[in-house]
């Protein structure tokens, strides 16, 4: 024991040290229900922020949903929209200060449904702005209704017996329409429940900051993420359900990217 | 021969208890705590700490950030 | 003495947006003010001043544009008519909670509804009053010839970062559309970033190392905080009506019966009120021309020297109200108006003031 204990301490080094918490966020606890993939996707984009070394030059949009306080947690300058309004709001910041960094956060319901104009437009137009869309297919801050993005047969506080599509409508592939649009250059669907997923959602962020400043379109990532307490599972249930249930339906994958439109 | 070895550090204190950390980690490495922290969250923490690479699994998918990963290489 | 242009009130609105150094403007088409959005396109202001112009995709965009960019310190406005600030409303609200300044203009047209594309003055609650959810107010700026629409663009500019606030030019139809000769103002330059971050720090541009980061919220979850941001903003209104209340006074310094009248019909009453002169009757005219703040105190002085009052309006009777409640019952005040796009004839509305007012007991 005691051995096992010096080497603990032996390795426990600040030169020993490959991974911390990234000092753009701040030190405010997320608000997030346990498990969920928000956290991580504040994380990844704050890194990528830190790294690109672009805190001075960013702007960022939070949505209402969840993630209406993500500006206690990220420490760039922020502002808060109107339910789905974000890129309309990021519009007017771009335009008006095209050498800043741009980007919106968005829940499915903010995105693709009360927003579905703004989200469309700003991509039609092709804003030099990058769009973060998390969809956990419901909505979580009011408690688990029915979003856009929810599944066929998928149970919320509205579908309570699942949602029926021919009276609530099919899910909307809203990456699949956005990928369609002349004004976005990348578009690609991530996840975040695995460790080499994500991986692929931090490249991808740091991607499309890139293209921004290559003043290339708009990007758009989509992040298929859980939210266990408006799907009522434990957070490693979700997070397979999500992999079983979300995925075969939201393939992850680019479907645009500035080399292979 | 050259082996790399890790540990984790939990905030215990931070840490809400989800238990995303454990099934992505390669080594079974991690559990739940019996005991609370003061929010009354079961807390993560290396049951098996030698067996850790430092592969940093969990701190990717840890949705608070609250674990911090180091990594040695050492002699076997 | 500037240069003379003959100009539409709408043409005047946007030759003044990009003279007073203003940095965007975002629209959405809608009769009667689509010359304004149609005259910018035509000056090519970015070429100009380097000025962003867009057409949005709704009116609710436009107004969250103009919310992106004035969070940032930019000096950006819109412009609409009835429906369309209806759909501006909620934007309009954030914007006031975020304590953002910025321009909009209602050229207002008869409702409700789809109503009708002629000039009306039935937004005046809506515009006095807040208008979308919650407690706030605009600054609500009244025109009553093409000169003043040129003119309160600047005016409302200064007075919306004065007071972090928005501010509203209501006009209506039949000024956005009038010509008459204006004199146009010397080019203003735009603010440099530098000179942003200086006057105003609140504005998101980008945390630098020296300062914490700024967020641009309308957003408070604690019922005390909530509270306290509430009595600040009714402060802040506080000093508004201390401060900026503007009006004019066609003879009233003798006057027994007094007109108020604001915008197209204030130009109806000028004439009404000669008219009685001449007739030897002492009729003067109270032009507001700022709704809010109203210029109640002054109503209420001169509710102590004239015999009864009557609001003049293009609407089913709003100012009236705030007429009233100005009086405070000191005196009679009646109402006369027109609606569905009918400006109320100078003989109408005389014939009124003696039948309600100075005949009647
Ligand atoms: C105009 C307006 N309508 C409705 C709401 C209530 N509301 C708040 S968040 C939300 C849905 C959020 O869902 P989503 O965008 O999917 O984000 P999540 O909470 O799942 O992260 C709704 C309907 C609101 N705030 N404003
Ligand atoms: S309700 Fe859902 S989306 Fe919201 S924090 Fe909880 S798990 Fe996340
Ligand atoms: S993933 Fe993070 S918050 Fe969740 S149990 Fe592990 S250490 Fe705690």
């Amino acid at each position: 024991m005691d051995e096992q204990q010096a080497k603990t301490e032996d390795i426990i080094k600040k030169e020993n040290l490959v991974f911390d918490k990234t000092k753009l966020l701040t030190d405010k606890a997320f608000h997030y229900c346990p498990g969920c993939g928000h956290g991580v996707v504040h994380r990844l984009l704050m890194e990528v922020i830190e790294e690109l070394d672009i805190q001075e030059k960013t702007i960022g949009i939070a949505p209402v949903g969840c993630s209406v306080l993500a500006y206690h947690y990220m420490d760039i300058d922020m502002q808060e929209a109107a339910h789905g309004r974000a890129p309309a709001l990021a519009t007017g910041i771009k335009r008006t200060l095209p050498e800043k960094y741009v980007f919106t956060y968005q829940g499915d319901g903010d995105l693709a449904a009360i927003g579905t104009a703004e989200t469309i437009h700003s991509c039609n137009r092709g804003e030099n702005i990058t769009i973060i869309f998390i969809n956990n297919g419901i909505y979580g801050m009011t408690g688990g209704q029915m979003a856009p993005t929810t599944l066929e047969n998928m149970k919320s506080s509205t579908t309570p017996y699942g949602r029926n599509v021919k009276q609530m409508g099919n899910p909307l592939k809203i990456t699949e329409l956005v990928a369609q649009l002349p004004g976005t250059c990348f578009v690609t669907r991530q996840a975040v429940h695995k460790p080499a997923y994500v991986r692929k959602t931090k490249k991808a962020i740091k991607k499309a900051f890139k293209y921004q400043k290559q003043e290339m379109g708009l990007s758009f990532i989509e992040i298929v993420s859980n939210c266990n307490s408006g799907w009522k599972m434990t957070p490693n249930d979700a997070n397979k359900w999500l992999e079983n249930n979300m995925l075969p339906f939201y393939p992850l994958g680019d479907l645009k990217t500035p080399e292979k439109k | 021969m050259a082996k790399v070895t890790g540990r984790i550090v939990v905030d215990t204190e931070q840490c809400k208890g989800c238990g995303v950390c454990i099934p992505v980690c390669p080594f079974d490495v991690i559990e739940l705590a019996k005991e609370f922290n003061s929010k009354g969250f079961h807390y993560a923490y290396m049951k098996n700490p030698e067996a850790c690479t430092g592969c940093m699994n969990c701190a990717l998918v840890c949705p608070d950030a609250v674990i911090k990963v180091y990594r040695k290489k050492v002699r076997v | 003495m500037g240069e003379l242009r003959l100009m539409k009130g709408n043409e005047a609105i946007a030759e003044a947006a990009i003279r007073s150094g203003a940095d965007g403007y975002f629209g959405y088409p809608i009769t009667p003010q689509s010359e304004v959005i149609e005259h910018l396109a035509a000056q090519k202001p970015e070429e100009r001043t380097g000025m962003t112009l867009l057409q949005a995709e709704s009116e609710i965009a436009a107004i969250n544009m103009v919310y992106g960019a004035a969070g940032c310190g930019k000096k950006v406005m819109t412009s609409s008519s009835s429906p369309g600030i209806s759909l501006k409303q909620e934007g309009i609200t954030y914007i006031a909670g975020a304590e953002l300044p910025c321009l909009i203009l209602n050229v207002v047209r008869g409702g409700p509804g789809l109503g009708t594309i002629q000039p009306s003055q039935s937004d005046y609650f809506q515009s006095v009053k807040g208008g979308g959810h919650g407690d706030y107010h605009l600054i609500v700026l009244a025109p009553s010839s093409v000169q003043e629409m040129y003119d309160f663009v600047e005016l409302g500019f200064d007075l919306a970062f004065k007071y972090r606030n928005p501010t509203m030019i209501l006009s209506d139809g039949a000024i956005g559309q009038m010509m008459e000769k204006v004199e146009i103002g010397e080019q203003k330059p735009r603010l440099t970033e530098e000179q942003i971050k200086e006057k105003y720090p609140w504005a998101t541009t980008g945390k630098t190392k020296d300062r914490e980061k700024n967020v641009i919220t309308s957003l408070e979850l604690e019922p005390e905080k909530m509270e306290q941001f509430n009595r600040k903003l009714i402060e802040k209104y506080r000093k508004i009506e201390e401060n900026e209340v503007r009006y004019e006074e066609i003879q009233c310094e003798d006057a027994e019966y007094l007109m108020v009248a604001y915008g197209t019909s204030a130009r109806i009453c000028q004439k009404s009120v000669q008219i009685a002169r001449n007739e030897g009757l002492k009729v003067g005219l109270l032009r507001p021309i700022t709704l809010f703040p109203f210029p109640r105190k002054r109503i209420n002085e001169l509710a102590d020297q004239v015999k009864g009052m009557l609001s003049v309006e293009m609407s089913s009777g709003q100012m009236v109200e705030d007429v009233r409640l100005a009086v405070n019952g000191k005196v009679p005040v009646e109402y006369y108006g027109r609606m569905g796009g009918i400006v109320p004839s100078t003989e109408e509305a005389l014939k009124d003031l003696k039948q309600k007012i100075i005949g009647g007991k």
